[in-house]
């Protein structure tokens, strides 16, 4: 489709005035981008696959024992996990989990989540070259480390398979759902990645904010623990921590109805994934002209 | 309806806020700078949250690159934008390659647009020439297909076939020019805006991508394009656009763009010395002698740094020295980019010693017509007493530039020339006869 439409645009170069007429008309004035945004970024698509496509190629050829990456660090933390709060708290698990699958079903999101979060933020500095040089929607940056994020998801995905085969776990109907919680743990991210990748633009110091966040998140969300841990009355209040529910709907869709999905809480986590992805979208929108003079 | 713009710019400007430091006072007390910074912080967490980009300084000052520019482009046009360093030549090529948005006012381009503000954009280190060519192509605006169907004759161009696989990283800096290269000259757009990519690489390499730039004007393609280059706006581009302090002073042919921004340079007080070739810095000490001052001369004797082909030249070298009553020569020596001498003027102290007045004493060389094509050329001057004894050598201190003799036919103009020589010549059908005499022999 795109190629079509391309070569079409180019012959008609030396061609005559009644495909001239039908030439795209590129109006560069102040606010101008703002209102076709999403159609513009929409016909960048090709651009996003490559970026994407680099990201990935570029992960995996520096490092030397490259997707092992994807498993080593999950396993290790699953396992520190299992013991601190599994033998030592003695938390509870859900229904009969096997308290390492508990906690493993907790690592996915949670890593994709923090994957995405720390290679966004960095994503508009570290592609300084491009923004100053070329113009493309600059949305397309932050948006393409999400590739490299799922992939490695989709690793770490297969140990748990593996895990779960190991254990004798079946999982159930629910875990159809999975594609859909995967989504939501993209966009939980996007959201503070978007905004933070715009601000450490112009504040360099924001960078440090991420990996204090992501350390600290891994111990406010339930990564090791369930998430019913919680005493009832502050469970509402938990939740407006989005990882948590994406971190139980997880649980949910992975464990074979044996954790339950607190609807309200789901809810509220919802409502605040909503609300960061709007305002993240909303300032990333409102900084981004400025990108190319502050890079 | 007759003309066919294809750029329409109205009333362009791009403004910038810059901040200042205020004077401090002369004390300072400590509840001042407690309101400051309050102050400061307060301003700063507002900018913030608002979106705005946060400045640092106390006085805050708009700063227009650009202000008032509006100008035409026509279909097939080829247009350079010159103007001192700046002038808001790049934020012009910024606003038009939609890197940034112009502040007030409006572009409207017809047909696809490529600009080309640097070669080699996006390019990974760790990826392999395959890759980047990709990668690149893709950053550039081509489509996957394009860049595959296109793709056998990007790899001759650059000459790196056997290095296709290798990651660029490992590439020498005249392999990875060269790819980079390639795949912008394969770039087909309607309207092509470049930047002083030329500024890169060897001579080889400015020339090829002149002679690419020359095709791509042939071709009917509208290209924008910045230089401090004179000589290559000279050679390829028909009208200018010249720029002063972000307004557009100027715009007509490029050979009456350019006298007239070099004119501009002239009106200064310190004409000479802010148009000289090299000025010796104050700085360092004079041992024995030095080369105080070189200037070139257009034939009505004003200083220029640049003059045509065929045309005639002065070189006007001025030295100090202790050694006054010694045999002194002073040597210029002219060379190409590749850094290949060109020529070697050499003076003869005994026919024209240098005549010190007040420690200094200077010398001219004059050239009836400076055999050279358009191009740039690189200047260098010596002071010595013997061929031994070289007293002050500024190798290659100053670049000029020559321009294409618009006047003069027999002077060869055509952009693809080769070589740094411009001979007068002319070429004949020879007559019947002339012919048969070799044959008959």
């Amino acid at each position: 489709m795109t190629t079509t439409t391309a070569s079409d645009d180019r012959s008609s170069g030396a061609a005559d005035a009644r495909t001239r007429a039908a030439e795209r008309v590129l109006v560069l004035e102040a606010g101008w981008a703002e209102r076709h945004y999403w159609l513009d970024l929409w016909a960048y698509r090709e651009l996003f696959a490559i970026l994407a496509w680099r990201d990935l190629a570029v992960r995996y050829k520096q490092t030397v024992i490259g997707a092992a990456w994807a498993i080593i660090r999950p396993f290790l933390t699953m396992l520190i996990f299992t013991v601190i709060f599994g033998r030592l708290a003695k938390m509870p698990t859900e229904g009969h989990t096997p308290y390492p699958l508990l906690v493993f079903a907790g690592m996915l999101p949670w890593f994709l989540f923090s994957t995405i979060l720390s290679d966004a933020s960095a994503s508009l500095v570290g592609n300084a070259n491009l923004i100053g040089k070329v113009y493309f929607p600059r949305l397309i940056v932050p948006a393409a480390t999400i590739a490299v994020a799922l992939v490695d998801f989709a690793i770490t995905f297969a140990l748990m398979l593996l895990m779960m085969a190991y254990f004798h776990f079946m999982p159930d109907w629910r875990i159809l759902f999975l594609p859909f919680f995967v989504l939501l743990a993209v966009l939980a991210s996007l959201g503070p990645s978007l905004l933070m990748t715009a601000l450490n633009v112009k504040y360099r110091d924001f960078r440090y904010v991420i990996p204090f966040v992501l350390q600290f998140g891994l111990y406010v969300s339930p990564v090791g623990f369930a998430s019913k841990a919680v005493p009832e009355q502050w469970r509402l209040l938990y939740n407006l921590n989005p990882a948590v529910g994406v971190i139980d709907g997880f649980r949910w869709c992975l464990l074979g109805g044996q954790a339950h999905l607190y609807m309200p809480g789901f809810l509220a986590s919802l409502g605040v994934v909503a609300i960061m992805l709007w305002v993240g979208v909303a300032y990333f929108r409102k900084t981004e002209r400025t990108f190319a003079d502050l890079l | 309806m007759g003309r066919d713009v294809v750029i329409r710019a109205e009333g362009l400007g791009k403004n910038f806020i810059i901040g200042h430091q205020a004077e401090r006072e002369s004390y300072v007390a400590l509840r001042d700078v407690i309101a400051r910074n309050a102050r400061n912080l307060w301003r700063t967490t507002t900018d913030v949250l608002k979106g705005r980009p946060s400045i640092e300084g106390d006085e805050l000052e708009e700063f227009w690159a650009l202000r008032d520019v509006s100008f035409e482009v026509e279909r097939g046009e080829v247009v350079g934008v010159i103007g001192r360093n700046g002038a808001g030549k790049s934020t012009l090529l910024k606003v038009l390659s939609r890197i940034t948005e112009p502040t007030e006012g409006r572009v409207e381009i017809r047909g696809r647009v490529a600009s080309l503000l640097e070669v080699g954009t996006g390019f990974h280190p760790e990826l392999t020439g395959r890759e980047n060519i990709y990668l690149n192509g893709a950053v550039l605006g081509m489509t996957h297909g394009e860049i595959r169907r296109k793709f056998d004759e990007i790899i001759a161009f650059a000459e790196v076939e056997r290095f296709l696989d290798t990651p660029v990283k490992r590439y020498s800096s005249g392999m990875y020019v060269r790819l980079a290269f390639a795949v912008a000259a394969h770039l087909e757009p309607e309207i092509l805006i470049v930047d002083e990519v030329l500024a890169v690489g060897d001579a080889e390499f400015q020339k090829k991508c002149l002679g690419k730039m020359g095709e791509v004007a042939g071709e009917g393609r509208t290209v924008v394009f910045v230089s401090h280059n004179m000589g290559s706006v000279a050679q390829l581009c028909a009208s200018a656009i010249l720029l002063v302090k972000g307004r557009v002073d100027y715009v007509g042919s490029s050979t009456e763009v350019i006298s007239r921004y070099t004119a501009s340079g002239r009106r200064s007080p310190d004409a000479e010395g802010s148009n000289a070739l090299y000025v010796r810095d104050s700085s360092h000490k004079v041992r024995e002698g030095a080369i105080l001052r070189a200037t070139m001369l257009d034939r009505a004797g004003r200083p220029v740094s640049f003059v045509e082909s065929d045309a005639p030249v002065t070189f006007r070298v001025t030295a100090v020295s202790v050694l006054d009553d010694a045999p002194l020569t002073i040597f210029i020596v002219l060379r190409d980019q590749l850094g290949r001498t060109l020529a070697k003027f050499e003076s003869d102290p005994r026919r024209h010693p240098l005549a010190f007045e007040a420690g200094q004493a200077s010398l001219e060389c004059r050239i009836d017509n400076l055999p050279l094509l358009a191009g740039e050329y690189r200047f260098g001057v010596a002071l010595a007493q013997s061929r031994s004894h070289i007293i002050d050598y500024q190798e290659d201190v100053a670049t000029f530039s020559v321009l294409a003799a618009a006047s003069d036919p027999r002077v060869a103009m055509s952009p693809w020339a080769e070589g740094s020589l411009a001979i007068r010549h002319d070429w004949v059908t020879p007559e019947r006869g002339d012919l048969a005499r070799p044959a008959a022999e």
